[in-house]
C-alpha cells in the first residue's frame, strides 16, 4: 500500500474520527477538523503536476483479489489528476463554506461531514483507479453517499423524494455499467483500464462491443444527468447548498463525463460513440438551458444550467472522439473539441461552484431563493453581487471571463463538425452548430435572469423572511477564491493549458509519440465563432428584455415535466403492484408461509429429479442394517406419528425432543461424536426454549377443516418422500471422489489438529464459520429487536 | 417465573460448575477430541439455562450481570480479529498459525491461533443463545 492509496482512503479514515471529534469538542465547529484533509490532499496532488505535465503517469498497485484479476491499482495521469485536484480543491472550499453555512447548534454536523468525507474518498477512488471493478465499487459509493447527502434534511418530504430519485436513477445506470464492465472482461480478459486500452483494436469487431458501449454510456448518462435522465438533478437540490455546490456542479455529476473521457480510447473507434454522445449531449444542452429560463428558484435555475453545461461538455467529448477517426491527430484542428471539453470542465467547476455559493448566501441571508420575491439586493450585498456578476457573465460566455474562452472553443468545435466528411454528417451535421447557438442564447438569458432579477429591480422587504445584509466574511472566502480563478483563467488561460489541459487530453486521446501542446488565445480574429457570440449577446439581450412577452411559450409545456410525471407514475405503479402482490401471499400465518415454502421445495426438486432423470437407487455398496438402527428408526417414527395425535402441547414438545435425542443416538452409532454431542445440547436447549415460550404460544386449533389437514398431510408426505429420494440418489450418484480423504491427510499436517470436524470448522472453512456466527448474531439481534419493539406496540394496544 | 424447588436448586448449584468446567474442557480439547467452540458454547448456555429453570430471570441476571449482546460483538471481534491479524503477516485472511511452547507445569503445550477464533465462536454462541432465551423469557 503506497502513499497514493493512503491518500485515496484517507477521507474514509477521517470519517471514522469525525463523530468522535464531534462528541468531544462540541464548542468547535466540526468542519474545522475536516478542513485540513482536503487541503493536505490538494497539495499532495499538486506535487504530481510535474509528472503529468510531461504527459507521463504514475501507477501504484495493491493486491486485493488477485485470483480474479481485481487489484486496487491507482493510476495518476492527466485526466485523473485534473479530477483529483477538482475534488480536493473545490472540496476544501466547500468545507470552508459549510462551516459558516451550517449552524453548529442546529444541524447534525457529525453525519454531514461523515457523508461528505465518504463522498470525497469515493470520488477520488473513481477517478484514480485503473481497475474497473474498483472503479465500479467507488462509483456506487458516490451514488449512495450522495443519496445520504441529498436526504440530509430527512424530515423534509422533498429531500427524501429527491434522494430516492437520484439513487434509483444513478444506481440503475451503475448496474448497467457493471454489465458493461463484465462484457469488457469477457472480451479482453482483464479489468485493467490501461490493458484494455492497449488491446482496444482487437475488441472493435467483437459482437459484444456495441452492447458494452451502450451499457457504459447508460452509466455515464445517468450519472451526468443527461437527457432523459436529467430529472433527478433538479430534485437533488433539496440538499444543503454546500452539497449542491460540491456534488451537483463540481464533482459527482462530472463522474459521467470522466467515464466517457476515460473510456474514449476504448470505444471511440465506433461511430455509434460519436452519434450517441454528441447527440444526447447537444439535446441535453438545449433542453437544460431552455428549461432553466422558466425556473423561479435560484437553485433550480442553477440545476438546469448544470444539466445544460454537462450536456455541452458531453457533446464536445463526442465530437472530439470523431477526431480519432483521422489518420493524423492535428491538435489545432479537430481535437479542439476535446480541448474545449477539458477547459470548460475546469471553468464550469469554478463559476458554477461560486454561483451555488452565491445562491446559498442569498438563501441564508434573506430566507428565500424565489426570484419572484427577491430583487434589489445589490445595495445590501455588494460583494455577493460582484461575485454573482463574475460567475454569471462567465457562464453566459462573456469576455473577459474564462467562460468566454471555452464558449468560443465550443463554437469552434461545433463549426468544425461541418467539415468532417465522415458518418454522413453532410445531412445532419448542420444541426450541431445551430442547436449549440440556440442553446447559448438561452444560456445567456438565464444567466441574466439569475443576476439581474436577484440583485437589481424592486426591493420587496415584505416578501423576505429576514432583513438582508452582507454575508459573513468566512462565507465569502470560498466564492471569492473561485471568482478570482474565473478572472485569472480568463486573462491567463495558458497557465493551465499545458499543466492541466494537455495532459488530460493526452489521456482522453492517447496517440503514441504525440505530445499535446495547447495554447489558448484570447483574440483569434474575426471568425464565425466571434460573430456567433455577438449574435448570442444581441439576441439574448433582446429576449431577456422582452421576457414577459414570450414567457407564455412555456405554457405549452406542462408545469410538471412529462418525464417527471412518467417517473412518478412508474414509481407508483411498481409500488402498488408489489404491495398487491405482497398482500396476496403475506397473510400473517407462519403455517401458510411454510405451505408455500414446502410446496415450492417439492415442485422444484421433484421436477429436477424427473427432468434430469436423476433418481437412482444403487444398493451395491450399502452396509447391512443393524437391529439397533431399526429400533431407533422405529422409535423416531413412533414419536413423530404420535405428535400428530396428542392433544396437549406439552406432550408434543416432549415427543419432539424424543425425536431429536434419538437422532443423536444415530450419530453415536455412526461414530460421529461431535455431531452427537452438538445434537444433544441443542435438543436440550431448544426444548427448554420451548418451555420458556410455552406461555406465549398461540392456542392449538383442533377445529381445523378437513381440507386444511389433508393439504398438510400431502405436503409433509411429499417433503418426506423427496428428501428420501434425494438422499438415496445422492448416495448412488457419486460423480467425484469424496473430499474426505483430503481432510484425513491434511488435518494434522496443515492445521496440527486431530479432530477433523473442528479443524474444518475453524481452519479449512473458517471463512464459512465466521459468516455463520455473524448470521447467528444478526438473528439474535433480530429476535431481540422484534420482541422489544412488539412489547411497546403491545402496550399501546392495551391502552385502547 | 418464581420457583421454589429446593431439590432442583441445590442440585443446580453443584451441577452448574460441573457443566461449566466440562464445557471449558470440551472447548479446549476441541482441536484433538470431540468438542470445540460451538459445542462448548452451547454447553455453557445449557448451564445458564439450567440456572434459569431453577431460579428466576432476575436472580440469574444478578448473579451473571452480562450483556449478552455485547458478548456477541466481542465474539465476532475475536473471530474477525484473528482473520485480520493474519493480514499483518502478509498472508491471506484467516490463515492460522500454531507453535509449541514449553510451559512450567503443563509441559509441552501447543498453541493455536485457531483457538482464538474458536473463542470467538464460543462467545457468539453463548451470546446468541442467551440473548434469544433472555428476550423471550423476559417477555411476560
Amino acid at each position: 500500500m503506497s502513499l497514493l492509496h493512503l491518500a485515496i482512503i484517507s477521507p474514509f479514515l477521517l470519517a471514522i474520527l469525525v463523530p468522535i471529534a464531534y462528541k468531544l469538542f462540541r464548542q468547535i465547529h466540526t468542519g474545522w477538523f475536516v478542513l485540513p484533509l482536503p487541503i493536505l490532499l490538494f497539495s499532495y496532488f499538486i506535487s504530481y503536476l510535474s509528472i503529468t505535465s510531461n504527459q507521463q503517469s504514475v501507477t501504484k498497485s495493491f493486491s486485493w483479489i488477485p485470483a480474479l484479476g481485481i487489484d486496487f491499482t491507482a493510476k495518476v495521469d492527466g485526466l485523473g489528476l485534473l479530477f483529483a485536484l477538482l475534488i480536493t480543491g473545490i472540496g476544501s472550499l466547500v468545507v470552508l463554506y459549510s462551516i459558516y453555512y451550517l449552524d453548529k447548534n442546529k444541524e447534525k454536523l457529525n453525519t454531514f461531514y461523515v457523508y461528505l468525507l465518504l463522498f470525497m474518498g469515493a470520488m477520488l477512488g473513481v477517478v484514480l483507479s485503473d481497475n474497473l471493478i474498483v472503479l465500479y465499487t467507488f462509483w456506487e459509493f458516490t451514488s449512495f453517499s450522495s443519496f445520504l447527502l441529498i436526504g440530509y434534511w430527512y424530515h423534509r418530504e422533498k429531500s427524501r423524494y429527491g434522494a430516492q430519485k437520484s439513487m434509483i436513477i444513478t444506481v440503475f445506470g451503475g448496474l448497467s455499467m457493471l454489465g458493461g464492465i463484465i462484457l469488457l472482461y469477457l472480451m479482453t480478459g482483464t479489468f485493467s483500464i490501461s490493458e484494455i486500452i492497449a488491446g482496444s483494436d482487437e475488441i472493435f469487431s467483437h459482437s459484444l462491443f456495441v452492447p458494452a458501449l451502450l451499457c457504459f454510456l447508460l452509466g455515464a448518462f445517468t450519472k451526468s444527468a443527461q437527457f432523459p435522465f436529467h430529472i433527478w438533478l433538479p430534485d437533488a437540490m433539496e440538499a444543503p447548498t454546500p452539497v449542491s455546490a460540491y456534488l451537483h456542479s463540481a464533482t459527482m455529476v462530472k463522474a459521467g463525463i470522466y467515464l466517457v473521457a476515460r473510456m474514449s480510447p476504448v470505444f471511440a473507434e465506433h461511430s455509434l460513440w460519436f452519434w450517441l454522445i454528441a447527440g444526447f449531449g447537444i439535446t441535453t444542452l438545449f433542453w437544460g438551458s431552455f428549461s432553466a429560463v422558466k425556473q423561479t428558484d435560484l437553485k433550480a435555475i442553477l440545476a438546469f444550467s448544470t444539466v445544460s453545461q454537462l450536456g455541452m461538455i458531453m457533446s464536445l467529448l463526442g465530437i472530439g472522439a470523431a477526431a480519432l477517426h483521422f489518420e493524423t491527430v492535428d491538435d489545432s484542428y479537430f481535437t479542439v473539441a476535446t480541448t474545449a471539453a477539458v477547459f470548460h470542465l475546469i471553468n464550469h467547476a469554478t463559476f458554477k461552484g461560486s454561483l451555488f455559493m452565491v445562491a446559498g448566501i442569498v438563501d441564508h441571508e434573506t430566507g428565500t431563493r424565489d426570484i419572484r420575491k427577491l430583487g434589489g439586493l445589490m445595495n445590501f450585498m455588494p460583494i455577493t453581487f460582484t461575485l454573482a456578476i463574475i460567475g454569471t457573465f462567465s457562464m453566459a460566455g462573456l469576455p473577459p471571463f474564462n467562460g468566454f474562452l471555452s464558449k468560443e472553443m465550443f463554437f469552434t468545435g461545433m463549426v468544425r463538425v461541418l467539415e468532417m466528411d465522415i458518418f454522413n454528417l453532410d445531412t445532419w451535421g448542420f444541426l450541431f452548430p445551430v442547436i449549440a447557438w440556440v442553446a447559448s442564447v438561452f444560456t445567456f438569458i438565464y444567466s441574466m435572469i439569475l443576476v439581474f432579477k436577484t440583485f437589481t429591480g424592486k426591493y420587496q422587504p415584505e416578501q423576505l423572511e429576514k432583513k438582508p445584509h452582507e454575508a459573513p466574511i468566512g462565507m465569502l472566502i470560498s466564492p471569492i477564491i473561485l471568482a478570482s480563478l474565473v478572472i485569472i483563467i480568463g486573462f491567463f488561460p495558458n497557465i493551465i493549458s499545458n499543466t492541466l489541459i494537455s495532459p488530460a487530453q493526452a489521456a482522453i486521446m492517447p496517440v503514441e509519440g504525440y505530445v499535446y501542446d495547447t495554447h489558448i488565445y484570447f483574440w483569434h480574429g474575426f471568425t464565425p465563432e466571434l460573430f456567433m457570440t455577438l449574435g448570442v449577446i444581441t439576441l439574448g439581450i433582446l429576449l431577456f428584455v422582452t421576457l414577459p412577452k414570450w414567457r407564455r411559450v412555456y405554457d405549452f409545456f406542462p408545469e410538471k415535466l412529462a418525464l417527471n410525471r412518467f417517473y412518478d407514475s412508474m414509481l407508483e405503479v411498481s409500488q402498488r403492484a408489489s404491495f398487491n402482490l405482497t398482500r396476496l401471499y403475506m397473510n400473517g400465518f407462519i403455517r401458510t408461509y411454510l405451505v408455500y415454502i414446502f410446496s415450492f421445495f417439492i415442485v422444484a426438486l421433484a421436477a429436477t429429479l424427473v427432468l434430469k432423470d436423476a433418481f437412482k437407487f444403487d444398493t451395491s455398496d450399502v452396509a447391512t442394517i443393524h437391529y439397533a438402527e431399526v429400533l431407533l428408526a422405529l422409535v423416531i417414527a413412533a414419536a413423530s406419528i404420535s405428535i400428530l395425535f396428542v392433544k396437549s402441547r406439552m406432550t408434543s414438545i416432549i415427543l419432539l425432543g424424543a425425536v431429536g435425542y434419538t437422532v443423536s443416538l444415530f450419530f453415536v452409532i455412526f461414530r460421529a461424536p461431535d455431531l452427537a454431542l452438538t445434537q444433544l445440547v441443542i435438543e436440550t436447549i431448544s426444548v427448554s426454549l420451548f418451555l420458556l415460550a410455552f406461555y406465549h404460544l398461540p392456542k392449538l386449533r383442533h377445529e381445523e377443516r378437513m381440507g386444511f389437514k389433508m393439504t398438510n398431510a400431502l405436503i409433509s408426505v411429499g417433503v418426506g418422500a423427496i428428501v428420501t429420494m434425494i438422499a438415496l440418489s445422492a448416495h448412488s450418484n457419486k460423480m467425484f471422489p469424496s473430499i474426505a480423504q483430503y481432510y484425513v491427510e491434511n488435518t494434522y499436517k496443515e492445521a496440527a489438529g486431530k479432530n477433523m470436524v473442528n479443524v474444518i470448522l475453524v481452519d479449512f472453512r473458517g471463512f464459512d464459520t465466521m459468516f455463520e456466527i455473524t448470521v447467528l448474531g444478526i438473528a439474535a439481534l433480530g429476535i431481540f429487536a422484534m420482541i422489544k419493539l412488539r412489547l411497546e406496540g403491545g402496550k399501546k394496544n392495551e391502552n385502547k | 417465573m418464581k420457583t421454589n424447588d429446593i431439590i432442583l436448586q441445590t442440585a443446580t448449584k453443584v451441577v452448574l460448575f460441573l457443566i461449566v468446567l466440562f464445557s471449558i474442557h470440551i472447548f479446549f480439547a476441541g482441536h484433538y477430541t470431540p468438542g470445540g467452540g460451538f459445542v462448548g458454547g452451547l454447553l455453557t448456555s445449557g448451564a445458564i439455562v439450567l440456572l434459569l429453570l431453577a431460579f428466576d430471570m432476575k436472580t440469574v441476571s444478578k448473579i451473571l450481570p452480562v450483556n449478552y449482546i455485547h458478548m456477541i460483538a466481542v465474539g465476532l471481534l475475536f473471530a474477525i480479529g484473528t482473520g485480520t491479524g493474519a493480514l499483518l503477516f502478509n498472508v491471506p485472511f484467516l490463515t492460522h498459525a500454531f507453535g509449541h511452547i514449553d510451559l512450567p507445569v503443563l509441559g509441552d503445550t501447543s498453541l493455536h491461533t485457531a483457538t482464538l477464533f474458536d473463542l470467538g465462536v464460543f462467545l457468539v454462541v453463548v451470546g446468541v443463545t442467551m440473548t434469544i432465551i433472555q428476550t423471550i423469557g423476559e417477555d411476560e
